[in-house]
């Protein structure tokens, strides 16, 4: 179980010489490497994503998970090899693929002097939402915050400013959203909304990639995995092959081998 | 929407929510006014200052007071955003970075503008100098481009590294003497003309258009990873 192409591809029909987003790969991650220094984060990482999957990456703390979403989020640019989203160059075509990618983070990405409403109408603007009024109070509600959407965010518990990052995260309805170790910090209620909204999405055909050190729960919530051990991808495969005792001897084999 | 249109409303909403930001924090304004004042009263005690000296000493105090007060408040402008990494926050959203850039000029513009319209008043009247003129406006104003030109790009490549608070200075103190240079002589030749004298809001102008377009072009260089 080692494909690199996570589903059977469709055969894309070009129009005026582009893949149309709903043909394309949501990802298409090609022989990508990066590294800080002389420490190399990722090497030789490839895989492809199919529209409408959630795909857990996986591994252990330094394997690479956050610089691989940052490279899909356009906001880091890989040494080598190429990173498409929706059929779009993450690199030459960066500022389309903004538009296509959320991107929820370790810490919010929010303003703290702003209010919950404030941060997330002036995201609204960024992205140039038409009535970003209603769709902010929309989702204020909907993430659980909107008792406290005229609060300003450095006033919340990191469990709340990561709720109002989760709208910020889908406020512009992303094709792709990229959730990096979104459960850190949030309590019951929260996480079973994180999987509401996964599942959501997922059913709407748009595709969620994320991260997390809850292994069960990366297996439960997602269609296929990727894990990455020492900036390699070790495994990958749908979600109900892998067991979590395979997972742990990968992770267990990550430790030993001392990076 | 257009593209222009969309990035007109960009610019504005991070204008927006720079002053909407500042104005709550008051982390910057205030303490730049302040140091700027601070520094005109030593300046005032540390020189000797009768009538024949103050052309030659009050300008230089005038536009050292501007310069410190800048790179002490402007280094904040990218600090704050790079915090915990959220200088992301506007990198992840599909805005051009020339247009972030401009707009974090023209914040720095507006809090600059802000400091010399308290300064400028109050180096008048300890100077004693009448010199409160459309044409002291206009040199400070070209003036104030070239210096928030300077410090709000040398800020995004100082906020990178660790030491900013030392690396900002250190970048942009050598890149100013033209300006500094320009606006002392262009402030002189207000309080005592000189017969001759080169045209030195000429240089300012000069410095401005080069420095703005320049940095506006690699700041997407400096801020991306």
């Amino acid at each position: 179980m080692n494909a690199e192409t996570l589903s059977a591809p469709a055969v894309p029909v070009e129009v005026d010489g582009r893949i149309p987003v709903e043909q394309a790969k949501a990802v298409v991650v090609t022989r990508v490497r990066k590294a800080y220094g002389l420490r190399p984060v990722l090497r030789d990482v490839s895989f492809e994503i199919a529209m409408g999957q959630c795909v857990a990456v996986l591994g252990p703390n330094g394997a690479g998970k956050t610089t691989l979403l940052r490279i899909l989020a356009t906001l880091t640019r890989p040494a080598q090899g190429s990173v498409s989203i929706a059929g779009y160059d993450a690199l030459h075509e960066a500022h389309t693929v903004r538009r296509l990618v959320g991107y929820v983070g370790h810490t919010p990405l929010l303003y703290d002097e702003l209010t919950a409403r404030e941060n997330l109408l002036f995201f609204a603007r960024m992205y140039g939402l038409p009535e970003a009024a209603t769709r902010v109070d929309a989702l204020l509600a909907r993430v659980g915050m909107h008792s406290r959407a005229n609060d300003r965010v450095g006033t919340f518990s990191r469990g709340q400013a990561q709720r109002v990052a989760l709208a910020r995260g889908i406020l512009h309805d992303p094709q792709v959203l990229l959730l990096d170790e979104p459960d850190t910090g949030l309590d019951e209620d929260a996480i079973t909304l994180l999987h509401e909204l996964v599942a959501e999405r997922k059913a709407a055909g748009q595709t969620t990639l994320l991260t997390t050190h809850a292994l069960e729960r990366g297996l439960l919530w997602s269609d296929m995995v990727v894990v990455l051990i020492n900036g390699r991808i070790s495994l990958t495969g749908a979600s109900a092959e892998v067991t979590l005792p395979e997972l742990r001897a990968l992770y267990a084999g990550a430790g030993r081998s001392g990076r | 929407m257009s593209s222009l249109q969309t990035g007109w409303q960009q610019l504005w909403s991070i204008i927006g929510k720079d002053l909407r930001s500042e104005l709550r924090a008051r982390q910057v304004w205030a303490s730049m006014a302040l140091f700027s004042a601070l520094v005109l009263v030593v300046f005032y005690f540390a020189f000797d200052l009768r009538v024949e000296n103050n052309a030659a000493v009050a300008p230089g105090a005038l536009w050292i007071a501007f310069v410190f007060a800048s790179v002490l408040g402007l280094g904040r402008t990218f600090a704050a955003e790079q915090e915990h990494g959220r200088m992301d926050r506007l990198l992840l959203c599909p805005v051009d970075r020339q247009v972030i850039f401009l707009a974090k000029l023209t914040g720095n513009l507006v809090f600059l503008g802000l400091v010399e319209a308290v300064a400028v008043p109050l180096f008048a009247a300890i100077y004693n100098l009448p010199i409160l003129s459309g044409q002291l406006l206009v040199i400070v104003v070209l003036g104030t481009i070239g210096i928030a030109t300077m410090c709000t790009l040398f800020a995004a490549v100082a906020s990178t590294t660790k030491a900013r608070e030392i690396m900002l200075p250190l970048l942009v103190f050598p890149l100013l003497i033209p300006v500094v240079i320009g606006a002392v002589r262009a402030t002189q030749s207000l309080v005592a003309p000189i017969a001759n004298d080169p045209l030195w809001p000429g240089l300012l102008v000069a410095f401005d258009i080069i420095f703005v377009t320049l940095s506006a072009l690699f700041f997407q260089y400096v801020i991306e990873d």
